[in-house]
Formats: C-alpha cells, sequence, structure tokens
C-alpha cells in the first residue's frame, strides 16, 4: 500500500469510528419527553454542530499522528504537494461525496412533507453527512488502488 | 476500473536509463512517486504535459515513451 491509500484507509476507518463513539455519548443525553421541545432542537443543533467540530479536530490530530507514524515505519517522507491525479482523485472523490449529501438532503425533507416527526429529518441529515464522509474516503482509497 | 488505453514504456526506460528509480522520475517531472507506480500499472492517463515532461526526462520523443492501444500488435 502506499501512502495515499494507507491516509485513505485510516481516513475512512477513523471517520466510522468518531461517528459511532461521538453517537454513543450522545445517545444517552437526548432529552426526555415531549419530542418536538425547544430543548430537542437544542440537542440536534449542538448535536451536528460539537460533531463537526470533532471531526476537524479529530482529522488534523489523525493527519499529524499518520504522518508520524508512516515516517516512523517506513522510512519515507510523506508527499509534500498534490499532484494532477491526486487532484482528479479529490475531485472525484468530492463529486460522489457531494451527490451522496445532496441526496440525503432532498430525502430528509420528506418527513416535513409527509408530517413525520422533525427528529426524522435531523436523522437524516446526520446519517447522510456520515455516509457521504465515507463515500468520500472509500472514493478516494477505490481510485488510489484500481486507478483513475 | 478498466485499464487505460494510454500504454507507455517508462518502467524499461527507466531501467536503462542508470536504473532510475520512480522516486527520482517522480521528482524529475514533478509528481508523487504514486503517480509513476499508477501509469506504469496502466492505471493513469497522465496529462500531455506530464508525457511531455515525462518524455522529456529519457531525452525521447513522446511516441518512444507512449503509446495508444495495445502495441504488441505493432
Amino acid at each position: 500500500m502506499t501512502y495515499q491509500e494507507k491516509k485513505s484507509f485510516v481516513s475512512l476507518i477513523s471517520t466510522i469510528i468518531i461517528f459511532g463513539a461521538y453517537c454513543a455519548y450522545m445517545y444517552p443525553q437526548y432529552p426526555d419527553g415531549v419530542q418536538e421541545s425547544t430543548e430537542t432542537f437544542r440537542f440536534w443543533g449542538s448535536f451536528v454542530l460539537i460533531l463537526t467540530l470533532v471531526q476537524i479536530v479529530a482529522h488534523i490530530v489523525n493527519s499529524i499522528v499518520f504522518n508520524i507514524i508512516f515516517r516512523i515505519t517506513t522510512g519515507e517522507k510523506e508527499p509534500s504537494f498534490a499532484d494532477e491525479m491526486d487532484k482528479i482523485i479529490e475531485l472525484k472523490s468530492f463529486r460522489n461525496s457531494f451527490f451522496v449529501f445532496v441526496l440525503g438532503f432532498l430525502l430528509a425533507m420528506g418527513p416535513l412533507v409527509i408530517e413525520q416527526p422533525l427528529q426524522l429529518m435531523f436523522v437524516i441529515l446526520i446519517i447522510f453527512g456520515f455516509i457521504s464522509d465515507v463515500t468520500g474516503s472509500f472514493t478516494k482509497l477505490y481510485h488510489y488502488r484500481k486507478g483513475v | 476500473m478498466s485499464k487505460t488505453l494510454v500504454g507507455n514504456h517508462i518502467r524499461k526506460l527507466r531501467f536503462n536509463y542508470d536504473e532510475m528509480t520512480q522516486l527520482q522520475l517522480a521528482d524529475k517531472v514533478g509528481v508523487t512517486r504514486q503517480t509513476i507506480v499508477a501509469l506504469e500499472k496502466g492505471n493513469y492517463s497522465p496529462s500531455l504535459e506530464l508525457a511531455f515532461r515525462i518524455a522529456n526526462a529519457f531525452n525521447l520523443p513522446l511516441e518512444e515513451v507512449f503509446f495508444y492501444g495495445d502495441n504488441t500488435k505493432q
């Protein structure tokens, strides 16, 4: 496995672990009682905002730790720039990720139309946000392994 | 992902060119080693600019480094 393949793989795994751990941490904090209270909306708002922050911090830490481990284990220096192939793969990854997220966004509007509980919209948005993240990492891994 | 129709002789040329490593060629043409690996495996078609840079690195015309389709038929 090359540097980019390893990095995409680590990113994929860490995305899944972080999201799983975060959901497990937040689940017990879900407010009891009225389903569509201000408290519930505050919960979902903080869920998304904190998750975004956690993912940014985790991504930075992950990147630093990965580079250190890569240097120690292989004795090689990580590429310091992105060349034309990296950029093409990045674009394909972004396209697929964006497509999944937009699909999720549109599906999330469904519960509003058919008068389902509002939290269903948040759940769909969050799940598709996660799937779009995984899709992006998986697309990168796929193209680095199989070619462009 | 199917293999690209643009083939090349990069691996053979590197060997003939003082056994140049993938990393040395990558540094010479300004890409990462991963891209040279993908090119040699036939998993990536380079841009025209990169193709010219690689040909220049071997001091050869473009058509002696790259070919289109299956060159075994030639």
